[in-house]
């Protein structure tokens, strides 16, 4: 029973990731049949990709502390304190997180780059510096330690702080002795993940890094696009996939650690209004923060997006309904990348939740090292080279029984290897809370194992379900990497869309860029805020 | 024939035996309840009765048919967990229902049923209530209701009365005896609360790490603990090695009478606290007094002798002594019980 809901999961990640990645690695690395190992050591060795190993690494360090020092606030803000427009800040700071980068690459570009806002302003140009990169990782990935430690933090019991208190422990002692240890956890692992995101960070990179920055994904990206060097590429992605491989399972280990039994209560009972001025001090720094890390980018995407030529107007947006007038980027109107986008979206979102709604009802029981391996598999195609899975799709999947390479499905499932992690993430851990006893109860009364789950699981996380497919759409909208290699030209998405519109030189395609981003932006937020309504107390990780 | 019927039942978890070849029957319309300590395999024992548990060994019959390859949901047997499992996200009505949909059951008998359940359980009208707004005791109800809608042929309550005060535990209590001699239910319960046992059975069973220690109605137990596992289960104390020789034994207490017919040689004996009667000090066996308990109706009382264990006894609130008293002790042959067992500690 538990196998059979395992085989579906298994043969998709068999078939769309396993073998696509085995294929493009493998394609590198044989020449006439004989494997060229020695090309490891020439790769590895060399002085260039020494240099590009290093600046991920660091550059990825630097992103994680910046955020958790910029965010940890954020997350005690949020959890502890009550104040109005709460709901739709944690929405809207949630919003970067399911931006697809390329936006985010724009937005500050327009903000910190050539004629960006700064620029104007006080002619400070950073999108040549690293600045403009760690900052954009912050705005990126604010809401992963907001959501991960925030989350848990609201649920932690006040009266345990309270008890230390009343034993002799001094306030500060109190939530060093008592809270401390029991976020520990979830700072870690909210801290892998953004270390896992930056190190594997790709649209950001490329588009504010210029010549000077490139991580290993970038590089892949060059070496498999522009100088068609595939050994080369092949030697990075295996490098990239052993990392991430360590970085999973130090985070599989923390999160383990993190289900350990804590006294959990509902959120809204832990938070209340501020108190003081040195409390409503610290929220309105929290809140200035937001301001101007998260706010100010979106804010100046939408300015350009409306700053045309002849002044204030929808000039781009009316630009964007033709194919003409973007010298001849498109073969069709980019306005049909919405179209587009919104269909691969929901295509990928159906296949996401049944495989990674299958996968959490295997997993649901936590024993067995098999189970706990393939929990990390899950994971993998998040920390992947989405370069090389899309790469990958191209060569592997274009001779029968599976010629897709024509096929439109061929987009959604390459969005739905980044969307199932999600699932599983956030619908995981509600199966998990659920008791065992209570199937029991119900298969006493007469109900069937499956009509217990249907009975019995399916209502309690039915809302944790809805989550996961809003997060699945969003990522899928924004998802860049892999499409942009396997999307035809004559039906781009809308990060594809973006992404050609900023290759090009001019203030009309920037303009346009700019306002396409914009309806992405919009479309992203709106599903988070519906998301936001039907957020559960105990949703996962998101 | 017996409804239920365990054969040589054994589980095992790891090297720990939960259950070690236990033989147990079920009358129809009998009222059993399973008494021990907690870890005695009590809850276990329900367990493989529903097909909750996988057992290593031994058969489980329900009227004659062998259970093995039966899943629990074509069993046809309730069960009352401990901490209710009611489910959250239905309410009351929901929660009663379910057997019934699950048995297809027409909408209109449902609910007629449901009603009628409700008002059984004394609560009449709850059906729309959410089950987060009960109270521990109205759970309970709703519980009870919800696995006796189905009309299962064995009916198995897990410490049915475990989580409620204790005014209502002693009126549940003689409401449930009344409710199933009135339905004609089958019930097998387990306790570790014996005045629980007693009050509801028609027969109790007391387990000790896995093995059944004795059987019987609740006036045999009582009367005659088979071992002195039991007798100290039960609440008795007064414990003591002996050697019987015709109707006297011979113990640290001095001589103490046994009933006629009582096996000869060395054993334990058990006087129960109302057998141990005060005299003037120079004609018992002299004590201290070291304890006075307050029990409402009597003083319970602990007397330390001169040598051996320290001895309980009850007596009536007029007169009795004060700590620091001395006083005289002899014992009613009534109240004395020669166990069977040689004497295996303290369990």
């Amino acid at each position: 029973m538990r196998l059979g809901l395992m085989a579906l999961p298994l043969a998709f990640f068999a078939v769309f990731f396993a073998y696509p990645v085995a294929a493009i690695v493998s394609r590198g690395l044989k020449d006439e049949g004989q494997w060229q190992f020695g090309r490891i050591g020439e790769v590895v060795t060399d002085p260039a990709i020494g240099h590009v190993l290093w600046f991920t690494t660091w550059q990825a360090a630097a992103s994680t502390a910046l955020t958790l020092a910029l965010a940890l606030p954020g997350a005690y803000a949020f959890a502890r304190f009550d104040f109005p427009g709460k709901r739709m800040l944690r929405a809207v700071v949630t919003v970067p997180f399911v931006l697809p980068t390329v936006v985010v690459g724009s937005a500050f570009l327009a903000l910190l780059g050539r004629g960006g806002l700064l620029d104007e302003l006080w002619g400070v140009r950073l999108d040549t510096t690293v600045w403009a990169i760690l900052i954009a990782h912050v705005f990126f990935n604010y809401a992963v330690v907001v959501r991960t430690v925030g989350g848990l933090w609201a649920q932690l019991d006040p009266r345990q702080e309270e008890a230390a208190r009343v034993l002799g422990a001094g306030r500060f002692a109190a939530w060093r002795r008592v809270t401390l240890p029991a976020l520990a956890p979830a700072v870690a692992a909210a801290a892998l993940m953004v270390f896992l995101f930056t190190f594997t960070s790709f649209g950001v990179v490329q588009i504010l890094g210029g010549p000077r920055y490139a991580t290993l994904e970038v590089e892949i990206y060059q070496q498999t696009a522009q100088m068609l060097d595939l050994p080369t590429a092949a030697v990075l992605t295996l490098l990239q996939f052993v990392a991430v491989a360590v970085l999973l399972a130090v985070h599989a280990g923390t999160v383990r650690r993190r289900e350990a039994t804590l006294r959990l209560v509902d959120p809204a009972r832990t938070a209340r209004r501020p108190r003081g001025a040195a409390q409503w001090a610290f929220l309105a720094s929290v809140l200035a923060v937001i301001a101007v890390l998260i706010l100010a980018p979106l804010v100046v995407l939408v300015l350009r997006s409306f700053d045309g030529p002849d002044g204030y107007g929808p000039a781009f947006y009316r630009a964007l309904a033709s194919a003409d007038g973007n010298g001849g980027t498109f073969v069709v109107a980019p306005l049909e990348a919405i179209g587009n986008s919104l269909a691969y979206g929901l295509a990928a979102t159906a296949i996401a939740v049944v495989i990674g709604g299958l996968a959490a009802a295997a997993l649901t029981r936590r024993e067995g090292r098999l189970v706990r391996g393939f929990d990390a598999l899950l994971m993998l195609p998040l920390g992947t080279s989405a370069v090389t899975v899309g790469f990958g799709f191209l060569i592997s999947l274009d001779e029968p029984p599976l010629d897709l390479r024509t096929s439109w499905i061929l987009v959604p499932l390459a969005q739905a290897l980044v969307g199932v992690p999600f699932v599983v993430r956030t619908v995981l851990p509600v199966l998990r809370a659920v008791d065992v006893r209570l199937r029991e109860a119900a298969a006493v009364l007469g109900a069937s194992p499956l009509r217990a789950w249907r009975e019995v699981d399916l209502p309690l996380v039915g809302r944790a379900l809805g989550v996961a497919a809003g997060f699945a759409f969003a990522v899928s909208l924004g998802e860049f990497g892999a499409t942009v290699f396997i999307a035809r030209p004559d039906s781009p998405t809308l990060p594809v869309a973006v992404a050609r519109l900023l290759g090009r030189p001019g203030e009309l395609t920037y303009g346009q860029a700019m306002a396409l981003s914009t309806i992405l932006m919009l479309v992203c937020a709106a599903a988070l805020l519906v998301l936001e309504r039907i957020r559960t107390d105990r949703t996962g990780e998101f | 024939m017996a409804l239920l019927r365990l054969e040589k039942v054994a589980v095992r978890f790891g090297e720990r035996a939960a259950l070690d070849a236990v033989d147990l029957e079920v009358a129809e319309h009998e009222i059993v309840c399973v008494l021990g300590p907690s870890g005695s395999g009590k809850s276990t024992l329900l367990r493989v009765v529903a097909g909750l548990q996988h057992t290593d060994a031994g058969r489980v019959l329900l009227a004659g048919r062998d259970q093995s390859g039966v899943p629990t949901h074509r069993r046809g047997v309730g069960l009352m967990f401990q901490d209710h499992q009611l489910f959250p996200q239905r309410d009351v009505a929901g929660n009663v229902a379910f057997g019934l949909r699950m048995r297809r059951t027409g909408r209109a008998e449902t609910a007629r049923t449901v009603a009628g359940l409700l008002d059984l359980v004394g609560l009449p009208g709850a059906q729309r209530r959410s089950i987060a707004a009960l109270s521990g005791g109205e759970q309970q109800r709703v519980a009870l209701a919800r696995a006796l809608a189905p009309q299962p042929r064995l009916l198995m309550l897990d410490e049915p009365l475990g989580q409620l005060d204790r005014g209502l535990r002693e009126r549940l209590v003689v409401e449930l005896r009344d409710l199933f001699g009135r339905l004609g239910t089958t019930v097998l319960a387990v306790t570790h609360d014996q005045g629980e046992a007693f009050a509801l059975a028609d027969r109790v069973v007391v387990m000790r790490d896995g093995r059944i220690a004795q059987a019987g109605t609740p006036l045999e137990v009582w009367r005659r603990p088979a071992s002195e596992f039991v007798a100290r289960f039960l609440g008795f104390d007064n414990v003591v090695e002996a050697t019987v020789d015709g109707e006297c034994a011979d113990t640290v207490w001095g001589k103490v009478p046994v009933p006629s017919g009582s096996r000869q040689g060395a054993c334990r004996l058990l006087v129960r606290p109302a057998g141990v009667r005060l005299v003037p000090e120079t004609e018992g066996l002299p004590c201290t007094v070291t304890g006075r308990t307050f029990r409402g109706d009597h003083v319970v009382l602990m007397l330390r002798p001169a040598d051996g264990p320290v001895l309980e006894a009850a007596c009536g609130l007029h007169g009795a002594p004060a700590a620091g008293d001395r006083v005289g002790v002899a014992f009613d042959v009534a109240d004395v019980v020669v166990l069977d067992d040689a004497g295996t500690g303290k369990g």
